[in-house]
Protein backbone atom coordinates (compact mmCIF):
# COMPACT_ATOMS: atom_id res chain seq x y z
CA UNK A 1 0.00 0.00 0.00
CA UNK A 2 2.70 2.60 0.88
CA UNK A 3 4.45 1.74 -2.40
CA UNK A 4 1.25 2.48 -4.34
CA UNK A 5 0.84 5.72 -2.50
CA UNK A 6 4.40 6.72 -3.29
CA UNK A 7 3.93 5.89 -6.95
CA UNK A 8 0.71 7.89 -6.96
CA UNK A 9 2.47 10.87 -5.42
CA UNK A 10 5.30 10.92 -7.96
CA UNK A 11 3.23 10.27 -11.09
CA UNK A 12 2.14 13.22 -13.18
CA UNK A 13 -1.15 11.51 -14.09
CA UNK A 14 -3.38 12.35 -11.18
CA UNK A 15 -6.87 10.90 -11.57
CA UNK A 16 -8.29 14.05 -9.98
CA UNK A 17 -7.45 17.06 -12.16
CA UNK A 18 -5.76 20.02 -10.51
CA UNK A 19 -7.99 23.00 -9.74
CA UNK A 20 -6.11 25.33 -12.08
CA UNK A 21 -3.81 25.13 -15.06
CA UNK A 22 -0.34 26.43 -14.29
CA UNK A 23 1.06 28.83 -16.86
CA UNK A 24 4.83 29.06 -17.00
CA UNK A 25 4.91 32.47 -18.65
CA UNK A 26 2.77 35.54 -19.10
CA UNK A 27 1.56 36.26 -22.61
CA UNK A 28 2.74 39.57 -24.13
CA UNK A 29 -0.82 40.90 -24.19
CA UNK A 30 -4.31 40.24 -22.86
CA UNK A 31 -7.75 41.73 -23.56
CA UNK A 32 -8.32 42.27 -19.85
CA UNK A 33 -5.91 42.20 -16.91
CA UNK A 34 -7.42 41.75 -13.46
CA UNK A 35 -5.26 42.78 -10.53
CA UNK A 36 -6.10 40.71 -7.48
CA UNK A 37 -6.86 36.98 -7.35
CA UNK A 38 -9.44 37.13 -4.60
CA UNK A 39 -13.11 36.28 -4.88
CA UNK A 40 -13.99 39.54 -6.65
CA UNK A 41 -11.25 39.38 -9.26
CA UNK A 42 -11.79 35.70 -10.03
CA UNK A 43 -15.56 36.17 -10.20
CA UNK A 44 -15.06 39.01 -12.70
CA UNK A 45 -12.84 36.72 -14.82
CA UNK A 46 -15.48 33.99 -14.57
CA UNK A 47 -18.40 36.18 -15.70
CA UNK A 48 -16.30 37.82 -18.43
CA UNK A 49 -15.85 34.34 -19.92
CA UNK A 50 -19.33 32.99 -19.19
CA UNK A 51 -21.53 35.98 -20.04
CA UNK A 52 -19.44 38.05 -22.43
CA UNK A 53 -17.20 35.58 -24.24
CA UNK A 54 -14.03 37.44 -23.20
CA UNK A 55 -11.52 34.73 -22.32
CA UNK A 56 -8.14 36.29 -23.10
CA UNK A 57 -7.91 37.40 -19.48
CA UNK A 58 -5.08 37.33 -16.94
CA UNK A 59 -5.69 37.41 -13.21
CA UNK A 60 -2.55 38.64 -11.43
CA UNK A 61 -2.14 37.79 -7.77
CA UNK A 62 0.75 38.94 -5.61
CA UNK A 63 0.41 36.07 -3.13
CA UNK A 64 -1.89 33.07 -3.53
CA UNK A 65 -5.52 33.08 -4.60
CA UNK A 66 -8.07 33.80 -1.92
CA UNK A 67 -5.29 34.69 0.54
CA UNK A 68 -6.46 38.24 1.16
CA UNK A 69 -9.80 39.31 2.54
CA UNK A 70 -11.60 36.47 0.72
CA UNK A 71 -10.02 34.09 3.22
CA UNK A 72 -10.12 36.46 6.20
CA UNK A 73 -13.80 37.37 6.57
CA UNK A 74 -16.45 35.77 8.78
CA UNK A 75 -18.36 34.39 5.72
CA UNK A 76 -21.73 36.03 6.41
CA UNK A 77 -24.09 36.49 3.44
CA UNK A 78 -27.15 38.74 3.72
CA UNK A 79 -29.00 41.52 1.94
CA UNK A 80 -30.83 43.46 4.68
CA UNK A 81 -29.09 46.77 4.02
CA UNK A 82 -30.45 50.26 4.52
CA UNK A 83 -30.25 52.17 1.25
CA UNK A 84 -32.28 51.16 -1.84
CA UNK A 85 -29.02 50.89 -3.84
CA UNK A 86 -27.52 48.57 -1.25
CA UNK A 87 -30.62 46.39 -0.82
CA UNK A 88 -31.09 45.81 -4.58
CA UNK A 89 -27.39 45.10 -5.08
CA UNK A 90 -26.92 42.65 -2.21
CA UNK A 91 -30.24 40.94 -2.93
CA UNK A 92 -29.02 40.09 -6.42
CA UNK A 93 -25.88 38.74 -4.78
CA UNK A 94 -27.86 36.46 -2.44
CA UNK A 95 -29.80 35.14 -5.45
CA UNK A 96 -26.54 34.31 -7.22
CA UNK A 97 -25.07 32.69 -4.09
CA UNK A 98 -27.93 30.21 -3.84
CA UNK A 99 -27.02 28.56 -7.17
CA UNK A 100 -23.24 28.71 -6.96
CA UNK A 101 -22.49 25.22 -5.58
CA UNK A 102 -24.54 23.72 -8.39
CA UNK A 103 -22.95 25.94 -11.00
CA UNK A 104 -19.38 25.20 -9.89
CA UNK A 105 -20.03 21.53 -9.13
CA UNK A 106 -18.17 22.27 -5.91
CA UNK A 107 -19.64 22.17 -2.41
CA UNK A 108 -19.43 25.67 -0.95
CA UNK A 109 -21.12 24.51 2.29
CA UNK A 110 -23.66 27.25 1.68
CA UNK A 111 -25.84 27.05 4.77
CA UNK A 112 -29.00 29.10 5.17
CA UNK A 113 -29.11 29.88 8.89
CA UNK A 114 -31.15 33.05 9.38
CA UNK A 115 -29.54 36.28 10.52
CA UNK A 116 -30.35 38.37 13.59
CA UNK A 117 -29.12 41.91 14.12
CA UNK A 118 -29.75 42.50 17.80
CA UNK A 119 -30.99 45.84 19.12
CA UNK A 120 -29.97 46.82 22.66
CA UNK A 121 -31.19 50.41 22.54
CA UNK A 122 -34.28 52.28 21.34
CA UNK A 123 -32.31 54.03 18.64
CA UNK A 124 -30.95 50.73 17.31
CA UNK A 125 -34.50 49.34 17.26
CA UNK A 126 -35.61 52.38 15.29
CA UNK A 127 -32.90 51.76 12.67
CA UNK A 128 -34.00 48.09 12.51
CA UNK A 129 -37.60 49.15 11.73
CA UNK A 130 -36.31 51.50 9.05
CA UNK A 131 -34.17 48.76 7.53
CA UNK A 132 -37.04 46.23 7.68
CA UNK A 133 -39.38 48.61 5.84
CA UNK A 134 -36.82 49.41 3.12
CA UNK A 135 -36.08 45.69 2.77
CA UNK A 136 -39.75 44.70 2.49
CA UNK A 137 -40.34 47.40 -0.09
CA UNK A 138 -37.73 45.75 -2.30
CA UNK A 139 -39.04 42.25 -1.63
CA UNK A 140 -36.31 41.17 0.78
CA UNK A 141 -37.43 38.88 3.61
CA UNK A 142 -36.76 40.99 6.69
CA UNK A 143 -38.73 41.81 9.83
CA UNK A 144 -38.39 43.19 13.35
CA UNK A 145 -38.90 40.52 16.02
CA UNK A 146 -39.07 40.56 19.82
CA UNK A 147 -36.69 39.05 22.38
CA UNK A 148 -38.84 35.87 22.71
CA UNK A 149 -38.31 35.11 19.04
CA UNK A 150 -34.54 35.52 19.48
CA UNK A 151 -34.57 33.24 22.51
CA UNK A 152 -36.43 30.52 20.58
CA UNK A 153 -33.91 30.67 17.73
CA UNK A 154 -30.87 30.74 20.04
CA UNK A 155 -31.92 29.18 23.37
CA UNK A 156 -28.46 29.56 24.95
CA UNK A 157 -28.53 33.35 24.70
CA UNK A 158 -28.56 35.52 27.82
CA UNK A 159 -31.18 38.13 26.90
CA UNK A 160 -29.97 40.60 29.52
CA UNK A 161 -26.47 40.65 27.92
CA UNK A 162 -24.70 42.09 30.93
CA UNK A 163 -25.87 45.70 31.04
CA UNK A 164 -27.38 45.88 27.58
CA UNK A 165 -30.63 43.86 27.46
CA UNK A 166 -31.87 42.78 24.03
CA UNK A 167 -35.00 44.77 23.11
CA UNK A 168 -35.58 43.15 19.74
CA UNK A 169 -33.86 42.22 16.53
CA UNK A 170 -33.96 42.55 12.79
CA UNK A 171 -34.53 39.02 11.52
CA UNK A 172 -33.41 38.19 8.00
CA UNK A 173 -34.33 34.61 7.08
CA UNK A 174 -32.10 34.33 3.95
CA UNK A 175 -28.94 35.10 5.99
CA UNK A 176 -26.36 32.41 5.26
CA UNK A 177 -22.74 31.37 5.63
CA UNK A 178 -20.43 29.66 3.12
CA UNK A 179 -16.92 28.26 2.99
CA UNK A 180 -15.01 31.29 1.81
CA UNK A 181 -11.87 29.82 0.22
CA UNK A 182 -14.02 27.42 -1.82
CA UNK A 183 -15.70 30.44 -3.37
CA UNK A 184 -12.37 31.69 -4.71
CA UNK A 185 -11.47 28.19 -5.95
CA UNK A 186 -14.86 27.71 -7.59
CA UNK A 187 -14.67 30.99 -9.48
CA UNK A 188 -11.01 30.37 -10.26
CA UNK A 189 -11.64 26.92 -11.69
CA UNK A 190 -14.63 28.18 -13.70
CA UNK A 191 -12.58 31.05 -15.13
CA UNK A 192 -9.65 28.71 -15.83
CA UNK A 193 -11.89 26.24 -17.67
CA UNK A 194 -13.14 29.08 -19.88
CA UNK A 195 -9.61 30.12 -20.82
CA UNK A 196 -8.64 32.83 -18.32
CA UNK A 197 -5.11 32.55 -16.92
CA UNK A 198 -4.44 32.79 -13.20
CA UNK A 199 -0.91 33.93 -12.34
CA UNK A 200 -0.02 33.69 -8.69
CA UNK A 201 3.15 35.18 -7.21
CA UNK A 202 2.90 37.97 -9.77
CA UNK A 203 3.03 41.46 -8.36
CA UNK A 204 1.96 44.57 -10.25
CA UNK A 205 4.73 47.18 -10.09
CA UNK A 206 3.27 49.86 -12.33
CA UNK A 207 0.45 50.70 -14.70
CA UNK A 208 1.28 52.18 -18.07
CA UNK A 209 -1.09 55.08 -18.80
CA UNK A 210 -0.61 57.17 -21.93
CA UNK A 211 -2.87 60.06 -22.93
CA UNK A 212 -5.39 59.15 -20.25
CA UNK A 213 -5.67 55.57 -21.49
CA UNK A 214 -4.40 52.29 -20.07
CA UNK A 215 -1.78 50.66 -22.33
CA UNK A 216 -0.22 47.99 -20.17
CA UNK A 217 0.84 46.67 -16.81
CA UNK A 218 4.38 46.25 -15.48
CA UNK A 219 4.63 43.14 -13.31
CA UNK A 220 7.37 41.39 -11.37
CA UNK A 221 7.46 38.86 -14.24
CA UNK A 222 7.54 41.29 -17.15
CA UNK A 223 5.43 43.74 -19.10
CA UNK A 224 1.92 42.97 -20.40
CA UNK A 225 0.11 45.07 -23.00
CA UNK A 226 -3.61 45.54 -22.37
CA UNK A 227 -6.41 48.12 -22.88
CA UNK A 228 -8.43 47.18 -19.83
CA UNK A 229 -7.39 46.76 -16.22
CA UNK A 230 -9.62 45.90 -13.30
CA UNK A 231 -8.29 46.74 -9.85
CA UNK A 232 -9.86 44.42 -7.24
CA UNK A 233 -7.27 44.41 -4.47
CA UNK A 234 -9.20 45.43 -1.31
CA UNK A 235 -6.64 46.60 1.27
CA UNK A 236 -4.01 47.32 -1.37
CA UNK A 237 -6.24 49.69 -3.36
CA UNK A 238 -4.52 52.97 -2.35
CA UNK A 239 -1.12 51.58 -3.42
CA UNK A 240 -2.43 50.63 -6.87
CA UNK A 241 -4.31 53.93 -7.25
CA UNK A 242 -1.13 55.85 -6.43
CA UNK A 243 0.37 54.29 -9.58
CA UNK A 244 -2.33 55.91 -11.74
CA UNK A 245 -2.72 59.07 -9.63
CA UNK A 246 -6.39 58.63 -8.74
CA UNK A 247 -7.50 60.08 -5.41
CA UNK A 248 -10.14 58.36 -3.29
CA UNK A 249 -11.41 58.61 0.29
CA UNK A 250 -10.28 55.04 1.01
CA UNK A 251 -8.35 54.46 4.23
CA UNK A 252 -7.12 51.10 5.47
CA UNK A 253 -8.06 49.78 8.90
CA UNK A 254 -7.44 46.25 10.19
CA UNK A 255 -10.52 44.13 10.84
CA UNK A 256 -9.88 41.23 13.15
CA UNK A 257 -11.63 37.90 13.68
CA UNK A 258 -11.14 34.69 15.62
CA UNK A 259 -12.49 31.15 15.97
CA UNK A 260 -13.09 28.98 19.01
CA UNK A 261 -12.32 25.30 19.40
CA UNK A 262 -14.93 23.04 17.70
CA UNK A 263 -18.11 22.46 19.71
CA UNK A 264 -21.19 20.31 19.18
CA UNK A 265 -23.76 22.19 17.10
CA UNK A 266 -25.68 24.52 19.40
CA UNK A 267 -25.97 27.81 17.50
CA UNK A 268 -28.04 27.71 14.35
CA UNK A 269 -28.57 31.37 13.40
CA UNK A 270 -26.01 34.08 12.75
CA UNK A 271 -26.06 36.71 15.49
CA UNK A 272 -24.85 40.27 15.19
CA UNK A 273 -24.81 42.94 17.85
CA UNK A 274 -23.71 46.44 16.96
CA UNK A 275 -23.73 47.58 20.60
CA UNK A 276 -21.63 44.69 21.87
CA UNK A 277 -19.49 44.66 18.71
CA UNK A 278 -20.08 40.97 18.01
CA UNK A 279 -20.90 38.88 15.04
CA UNK A 280 -20.91 35.15 15.53
CA UNK A 281 -21.97 31.98 13.75
CA UNK A 282 -21.10 28.33 14.16
CA UNK A 283 -19.33 26.79 11.18
CA UNK A 284 -19.95 23.33 9.73
CA UNK A 285 -16.86 22.21 11.69
CA UNK A 286 -18.42 23.40 14.94
CA UNK A 287 -16.07 26.32 15.48
CA UNK A 288 -17.56 29.62 16.54
CA UNK A 289 -16.51 32.21 13.96
CA UNK A 290 -16.42 35.60 15.66
CA UNK A 291 -15.71 39.15 14.63
CA UNK A 292 -15.90 42.53 16.29
CA UNK A 293 -15.37 46.04 14.97
CA UNK A 294 -12.65 47.79 13.03
CA UNK A 295 -9.42 48.73 14.72
CA UNK A 296 -9.72 52.45 15.42
CA UNK A 297 -6.74 53.76 13.48
CA UNK A 298 -5.20 53.39 10.05
CA UNK A 299 -2.78 50.48 9.71
CA UNK A 300 -1.54 48.41 6.77
CA UNK A 301 -0.87 45.25 8.71
CA UNK A 302 -2.52 41.87 9.20
CA UNK A 303 -1.10 41.23 12.65
CA UNK A 304 -3.82 40.73 15.26
CA UNK A 305 -3.80 41.84 18.90
CA UNK A 306 -4.49 40.43 22.35
CA UNK A 307 -6.69 43.45 23.14
CA UNK A 308 -9.05 42.28 20.43
CA UNK A 309 -9.38 38.75 21.80
CA UNK A 310 -9.90 40.02 25.34
CA UNK A 311 -12.52 42.56 24.32
CA UNK A 312 -14.47 40.26 22.03
CA UNK A 313 -14.34 37.37 24.51
CA UNK A 314 -15.72 39.60 27.27
CA UNK A 315 -18.64 40.62 25.06
CA UNK A 316 -19.22 37.04 23.96
CA UNK A 317 -19.52 36.06 27.64
CA UNK A 318 -22.12 38.79 28.17
CA UNK A 319 -24.21 37.13 25.48
CA UNK A 320 -23.34 33.47 26.14
CA UNK A 321 -22.04 33.06 29.72
CA UNK A 322 -21.78 29.26 29.33
CA UNK A 323 -18.82 29.67 26.96
CA UNK A 324 -16.46 30.68 29.77
CA UNK A 325 -14.34 27.53 29.42
CA UNK A 326 -14.20 27.46 25.64
CA UNK A 327 -10.79 28.11 24.12
CA UNK A 328 -9.93 30.46 21.30
CA UNK A 329 -8.06 28.57 18.60
CA UNK A 330 -6.98 31.12 16.02
CA UNK A 331 -7.12 34.83 15.39
CA UNK A 332 -6.20 36.91 12.36
CA UNK A 333 -6.74 40.26 10.68
CA UNK A 334 -7.49 41.59 7.24
CA UNK A 335 -6.97 45.05 5.78
CA UNK A 336 -10.36 46.66 5.19
CA UNK A 337 -10.56 49.47 2.63
CA UNK A 338 -13.05 51.80 4.29
CA UNK A 339 -15.09 54.54 2.62
CA UNK A 340 -16.77 57.40 4.50
CA UNK A 341 -20.30 56.32 3.50
CA UNK A 342 -19.79 52.56 4.00
CA UNK A 343 -20.64 51.85 0.37
CA UNK A 344 -18.18 50.48 -2.20
CA UNK A 345 -16.53 52.36 -5.06
CA UNK A 346 -17.21 50.55 -8.31
CA UNK A 347 -17.13 51.19 -12.01
CA UNK A 348 -15.26 53.47 -14.36
CA UNK A 349 -12.56 55.96 -13.41
CA UNK A 350 -11.18 59.14 -15.04
CA UNK A 351 -8.63 56.89 -16.80
CA UNK A 352 -10.01 55.14 -19.85
CA UNK A 353 -9.81 51.37 -19.50
CA UNK A 354 -9.08 51.45 -15.76
CA UNK A 355 -11.93 49.97 -13.74
CA UNK A 356 -12.23 49.97 -10.00
CA UNK A 357 -13.84 47.48 -7.63
CA UNK A 358 -12.85 48.80 -4.23
CA UNK A 359 -14.01 50.27 -0.95
CA UNK A 360 -15.18 46.85 0.19
CA UNK A 361 -14.27 47.49 3.81
CA UNK A 362 -16.18 45.06 5.97
CA UNK A 363 -18.89 44.04 3.49
CA UNK A 364 -17.10 42.53 0.51
CA UNK A 365 -17.48 38.76 0.86
CA UNK A 366 -21.26 38.68 0.55
CA UNK A 367 -21.02 40.77 -2.60
CA UNK A 368 -18.53 38.50 -4.39
CA UNK A 369 -20.89 37.08 -7.06
CA UNK A 370 -22.69 40.30 -7.87
CA UNK A 371 -19.42 42.25 -7.99
CA UNK A 372 -17.99 39.78 -10.47
CA UNK A 373 -21.12 39.95 -12.57
CA UNK A 374 -21.55 43.73 -12.59
CA UNK A 375 -17.85 44.45 -13.09
CA UNK A 376 -17.68 41.95 -15.96
CA UNK A 377 -20.61 43.81 -17.57
CA UNK A 378 -18.95 47.17 -16.94
CA UNK A 379 -15.65 46.03 -18.48
CA UNK A 380 -17.21 44.25 -21.47
CA UNK A 381 -19.56 47.08 -22.46
CA UNK A 382 -17.58 50.02 -21.01
CA UNK A 383 -20.80 51.24 -19.33
CA UNK A 384 -21.54 50.83 -15.62
CA UNK A 385 -24.05 48.10 -14.80
CA UNK A 386 -27.36 49.67 -13.58
CA UNK A 387 -26.96 48.02 -10.16
CA UNK A 388 -23.73 49.88 -9.41
CA UNK A 389 -24.80 53.39 -10.44
CA UNK A 390 -24.98 54.50 -6.82
CA UNK A 391 -21.39 53.40 -6.14
CA UNK A 392 -19.37 55.44 -8.64
CA UNK A 393 -16.22 57.30 -7.69
CA UNK A 394 -17.84 60.56 -8.89
CA UNK A 395 -20.07 60.70 -5.84
CA UNK A 396 -17.20 62.11 -3.79
CA UNK A 397 -16.81 64.98 -6.24
CA UNK A 398 -20.54 65.71 -6.45
CA UNK A 399 -21.27 65.53 -2.71
CA UNK A 400 -23.78 62.71 -3.33
CA UNK A 401 -22.80 60.02 -0.82
CA UNK A 402 -24.75 56.79 -0.40
CA UNK A 403 -24.89 56.57 3.42
CA UNK A 404 -24.97 52.80 3.92
CA UNK A 405 -25.47 52.42 7.66
CA UNK A 406 -26.48 48.77 7.31
CA UNK A 407 -22.87 47.69 6.85
CA UNK A 408 -21.15 45.32 9.22
CA UNK A 409 -19.33 46.64 12.29
CA UNK A 410 -20.94 50.05 11.97
CA UNK A 411 -22.54 51.47 15.09
CA UNK A 412 -26.07 52.85 14.72
CA UNK B 1 -0.65 45.76 24.44
CA UNK B 2 0.37 48.58 22.15
CA UNK B 3 1.88 51.66 23.73
CA UNK B 4 1.58 55.30 22.66
CA UNK B 5 3.67 58.00 24.30
CA UNK B 6 1.69 61.05 25.35
CA UNK B 7 3.89 64.19 25.44
CA UNK B 8 2.48 65.03 28.91
CA UNK B 9 1.75 61.67 30.51
CA UNK B 10 4.41 59.43 29.04
CA UNK B 11 3.86 55.90 27.69
CA UNK B 12 0.23 54.75 28.01
CA UNK B 13 -1.85 51.89 26.49
CA UNK B 14 -3.07 52.85 23.02
CA UNK B 15 -6.68 52.18 24.10
CA UNK B 16 -6.49 55.43 26.12
CA UNK B 17 -6.03 57.39 22.91
CA UNK B 18 -8.23 58.68 20.16
CA UNK B 19 -7.12 58.88 16.54
CA UNK B 20 -8.14 61.85 14.42
CA UNK B 21 -6.41 61.17 11.12
CA UNK B 22 -3.60 62.69 9.13
CA UNK B 23 -2.78 66.41 9.40
CA UNK B 24 -3.99 68.09 6.23
CA UNK B 25 -3.93 71.76 5.29
CA UNK B 26 -7.46 73.16 4.93
CA UNK B 27 -8.14 75.32 1.89
CA UNK B 28 -9.93 78.61 2.54
CA UNK B 29 -13.65 77.67 2.23
CA UNK B 30 -14.52 81.22 1.18
CA UNK B 31 -12.31 81.21 -1.88
CA UNK B 32 -11.69 77.61 -2.94
CA UNK B 33 -13.70 75.87 -5.67
CA UNK B 34 -16.33 73.21 -4.93
CA UNK B 35 -14.02 70.63 -6.42
CA UNK B 36 -11.04 71.38 -4.22
CA UNK B 37 -13.32 71.57 -1.17
CA UNK B 38 -14.71 68.10 -2.02
CA UNK B 39 -11.13 66.90 -2.43
CA UNK B 40 -10.31 68.24 1.03
CA UNK B 41 -13.31 66.80 2.88
CA UNK B 42 -13.45 63.38 1.20
CA UNK B 43 -10.14 62.30 -0.27
CA UNK B 44 -7.37 60.84 1.85
CA UNK B 45 -3.82 59.71 1.36
CA UNK B 46 -4.59 56.02 1.87
CA UNK B 47 -1.21 54.55 0.91
CA UNK B 48 1.07 53.38 3.71
CA UNK B 49 4.03 55.44 4.86
CA UNK B 50 5.25 57.74 7.61
CA UNK B 51 2.41 60.12 8.44
CA UNK B 52 1.87 63.02 10.82
CA UNK B 53 -1.42 62.48 12.60
CA UNK B 54 -3.60 64.07 15.25
CA UNK B 55 -4.01 61.94 18.36
CA UNK B 56 -5.66 62.71 21.69
CA UNK B 57 -4.99 61.24 25.11
CA UNK B 58 -8.63 60.93 26.22
CA UNK B 59 -8.12 60.90 30.00
CA UNK B 60 -6.20 64.19 30.03
CA UNK B 61 -7.66 65.62 26.80
CA UNK B 62 -4.18 66.21 25.43
CA UNK B 63 -4.15 66.75 21.69
CA UNK B 64 -0.80 66.10 20.09
CA UNK B 65 0.91 65.00 16.90
CA UNK B 66 2.29 61.52 16.30
CA UNK B 67 4.62 60.59 13.49
CA UNK B 68 3.71 57.04 12.71
CA UNK B 69 4.76 54.45 10.15
CA UNK B 70 1.38 53.05 9.08
CA UNK B 71 2.89 50.00 7.40
CA UNK B 72 5.23 48.85 10.17
CA UNK B 73 2.94 50.00 13.01
CA UNK B 74 5.71 52.06 14.64
CA UNK B 75 5.31 55.39 16.42
CA UNK B 76 8.44 57.36 15.58
CA UNK B 77 7.83 60.55 17.56
CA UNK B 78 5.07 62.33 19.48
CA UNK B 79 4.99 66.03 20.28
CA UNK B 80 2.67 68.92 21.03
CA UNK B 81 1.58 71.18 18.21
CA UNK B 82 3.47 74.16 19.75
CA UNK B 83 6.72 72.19 19.80
CA UNK B 84 6.67 71.89 16.07
CA UNK B 85 6.85 75.65 15.61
Amino acid sequence: MPWRLLRFATTKKHPEPRMFTEHAELKPSYDVVIIGGGGHGLAAAYYLGRDHGITNVAVLEKGYIGGGNTGRNTTIIRSNYLTPEGVKFYDESVNLWQDLSQEFDLNLFYANRGHFTLAHTDSALRTMRWRAEVNKHYGVDSEVVGPDFVKRAAPMINLSCGHAPILGALYHAPGSIARHDAVAWGYGRGADMRGAEIHQQTEVLGIDVRGGKVCGVQTSRGYIATDKVLCAVAGFTPRILDMVDIKTPITIHPLQAMVSEPLKPWLDPILVSGSLHIYVSQSARGELVMGASLDPYELHSTRSTLDFVEGLSAHMLDMFPFLSHVKVMRQWAGMADMTPDFAPIMGKTPIEGFYLDAGWGTWGFKATPVCGKTMAHTIATDTPHPLINGFSLDRFRNYSLTGEKGAASVGH
Amino acid sequence: MKIMTCPFNGPRPVSEFFYWGEIRPMPDPATCSDESWADYIFNRNGAPGVKQEWWCHIASNTWFIAERNTEKDLVLRTYLFEEEL
